[in-house]
């Protein structure tokens, strides 16, 4: 328990006393410690991580999002951002959580750092709708090309469908071209 | 005839016999050289993730077998880890142990099932024959458990749907006196056959450096070399009470990945035989009313028991606000679930860290530069299924 206390403690001096001003709060919920930190100061931390070879914070082992609308947690800002983090050297997980505002959500990609990042950053963006800044191949992954909305959003409706395709020659959909 | 260079476009599935489900990739060759590869995924998409944010706790873990179609005992026990997580469970000592069993089973019927079609797919057709003889007697356990064979969701919120049958150990017992032999055999067919040599020595090769920073888990990584193994490092549902190897390959090449699939079936059964000899006697359900579904037999004659089970099925159980992560070493990598909860009896966002969909994203660096017949040995190596890749 020593040693993990003792990890714990040296990841957090790190952020907190290079990043002062970018780290909002931080809490462990249940053993997982995150650390909420302001949108634009993303890259520079993980780039400060990255970089570190001590830290060893080379494996991204998921980005993912999470829709607060209409619910309180709303006013910090409809969309948090998790990203997940782990060091092989230290065998310690810790995630990076920021919010984003509910229209046109935007943070700077992790692709130059990560290539994990390339996939998982396009899923986020096909299914929560939060645009990559930086990604050069950001497109959507799962979803059929002609879907329009973000399915994962809390207001797109659970049972939304939208014809591919028409028998009816005579006049075909906008969406069959 | 003109001997000129020639580019060309080529698609490769989604309907196509190698490609394990409906992967399409879509390959620029250069003659026979791969110039660059680019998988196009999400025909079975389904929106399991939407659908679990849509059910109570309990009613969403149908779905977690649907993923990972190879391996159901896993992705249940990673959701059940995690939402125990989020409500504080304490589980008794026998799940644990016989979650541990159960889980190493499901590790070897995917890796079966992943030997019996890579095989295939570089022309050892009767090698999947065999591993489907000996995936039968696994599939014949979770019948016996759970009433089903593949999608069996056996494993609940805080415990297990019911206690584990009466033949259990005898079924498993025989289980480990049967596949090692069965193993010799399968090495006999593959390991110092030369055709297999040269389809997967030196093929579909990935640096250490490179498995990590496209995030890659479970063999894929450790094929490279890294030792990472979430059961060793972060272990999770008493794991740390067994006694166990991690296989590592050196070169990260497909002929590696191979033979540190087969270890882990050797390890797995090792684990398994501690898990049966040591089999805890005790309640197979956590007794945690109101949000432990109460054992079946009990509802008949228990006036609580009966009432617990219908305020559960009906309303569910409030969770705590708050989120968790919880990851497992699954057979594919590492299988996460984060929860995100929002007080409510329902979660707010469930989201799966898929270790098929993460491990697939390399496939251009696995292929790219080396010839077009490789591209299936390293789409069968990876070891992928598309259902989890897609959810």
């Amino acid at each position: 328990m020593g040693q993990a206390n003792e990890i714990h403690n040296s990841f957090r001096e790190f952020l907190t006393s290079k990043f002062d001003d970018a780290i909002v709060s931080e809490d462990n919920f249940r053993g997982d410690q995150s650390f909420y930190i302001k949108p634009e100061a993303l890259l520079e931390i993980c780039q400060a991580l990255f970089n570190n070879d001590q830290l060893d914070v080379r494996y991204l082992v998921d980005i993912t999002s999470v829709d607060w609308y209409g619910h309180a947690e709303e006013a910090k800002g409809r969309f948090e951002v998790v990203y997940n983090f782990y060091s092989l050297t230290h065998k310690y997980r810790f995630f990076l959580k920021t919010r984003l505002p509910g229209d046109n959500p935007k943070i700077r990609s992790l692709t130059d750092l990560f290539a994990a990042a390339d996939w998982l950053e396009r899923e986020v963006w096909d299914m929560m709708g939060i645009e990559f800044e930086g990604h050069p191949n950001l497109k959507k992954i799962l979803t059929a090309d002609e879907l329009e909305g973000h399915p994962l959003r809390r207001d797109f409706p659970l049972t939304w469908e939208q014809p591919r395709f028409s028998w009816n020659k005579d006049d075909p959909p906008e969406v069959i071209k | 005839m003109s001997n000129t260079r020639k580019e060309m476009t080529l698609n490769m599935g989604p309907q196509h016999p190698s490609t394990h489900g409906v992967l399409r990739v879509v390959l620029e060759l250069d003659g026979e050289r791969v110039v660059k590869a680019e998988p196009v995924v999400g025909y079975l998409h389904t929106g399991i993730e939407k659908t679990m944010e849509n059910k109570l706790y309990y009613k969403a873990l149908p779905c977690t077998d649907r993923m990972d179609y190879l391996a159901p005992m896993s992705n249940n026990l990673g959701f059940c880890l995690a939402v125990e997580k989020l409500m504080e469970i304490e589980i008794p000592e026998k799940v644990k142990w016989a979650r541990v069993c159960l889980a190493e089973l499901t590790r070897i019927n995917s890796h079966l099932v992943w030997l019996g079609t890579h095989a295939l797919d570089l022309g050892a057709m009767s090698m999947l024959l065999y591993t489907f003889r000996e995936r039968e007697m696994i599939l014949d356990i979770y019948e016996a458990c759970g009433g089903q064979r593949m999608m069996t969701t056996y494993i609940r919120i805080g415990g297990l749907a019911h206690d584990l049958p009466p033949d259990f150990d005898k079924r498993v017992r025989e289980i480990i006196k049967v596949i090692p032999e069965r193993l010799v055999d399968y090495e006999n067919l593959l390991t110092r056959n030369e055709i297999f040599i040269n389809r997967t020595r030196n093929v579909a090769v990935i640096s250490a450096e490179d498995a990590i920073n496209y995030g890659l888990s479970g063999p894929m990584l450790r094929g490279s070399g890294v030792n990472h193994d979430l059961r060793k490092d972060n272990p999770y549902s008493g794991y740390e009470n067994f006694d166990f190897e991690v296989a590592l390959g050196q070169k990260g090449d497909a002929y590696d990945r191979y033979l540190l699939r087969l270890k882990e079936i050797r390890e797995s059964l090792r684990i398994i035989e501690q898990a049966i000899d040591g089999m805890p006697e005790g309640p197979y359900l956590a007794h945690v009313p109101g949000v432990v579904l109460p054992p079946k037999e009990d509802i008949l004659f228990k006036m609580e028991s009966l009432i617990f089970h219908f305020k559960i099925i009906t309303e569910g159980f409030k969770s705590p606000f708050g989120a968790v992560y919880q990851g497992i070493e699954s057979p594919k990598g590492e299988l996460g679930f984060y929860i995100s909860s929002d007080g409510s009896n329902k979660p707010n966002r469930v989201r799966v860290r898929p270790p098929s969909f993460v491990n697939l994203a390399a496939l251009p660096k696995l292929v790219e530069g080396g010839l077009f017949a490789d591209v299936v040995c390293a789409i069968g190596s990876t070891d992928i299924v598309l259902g989890e890749v897609d959810r």
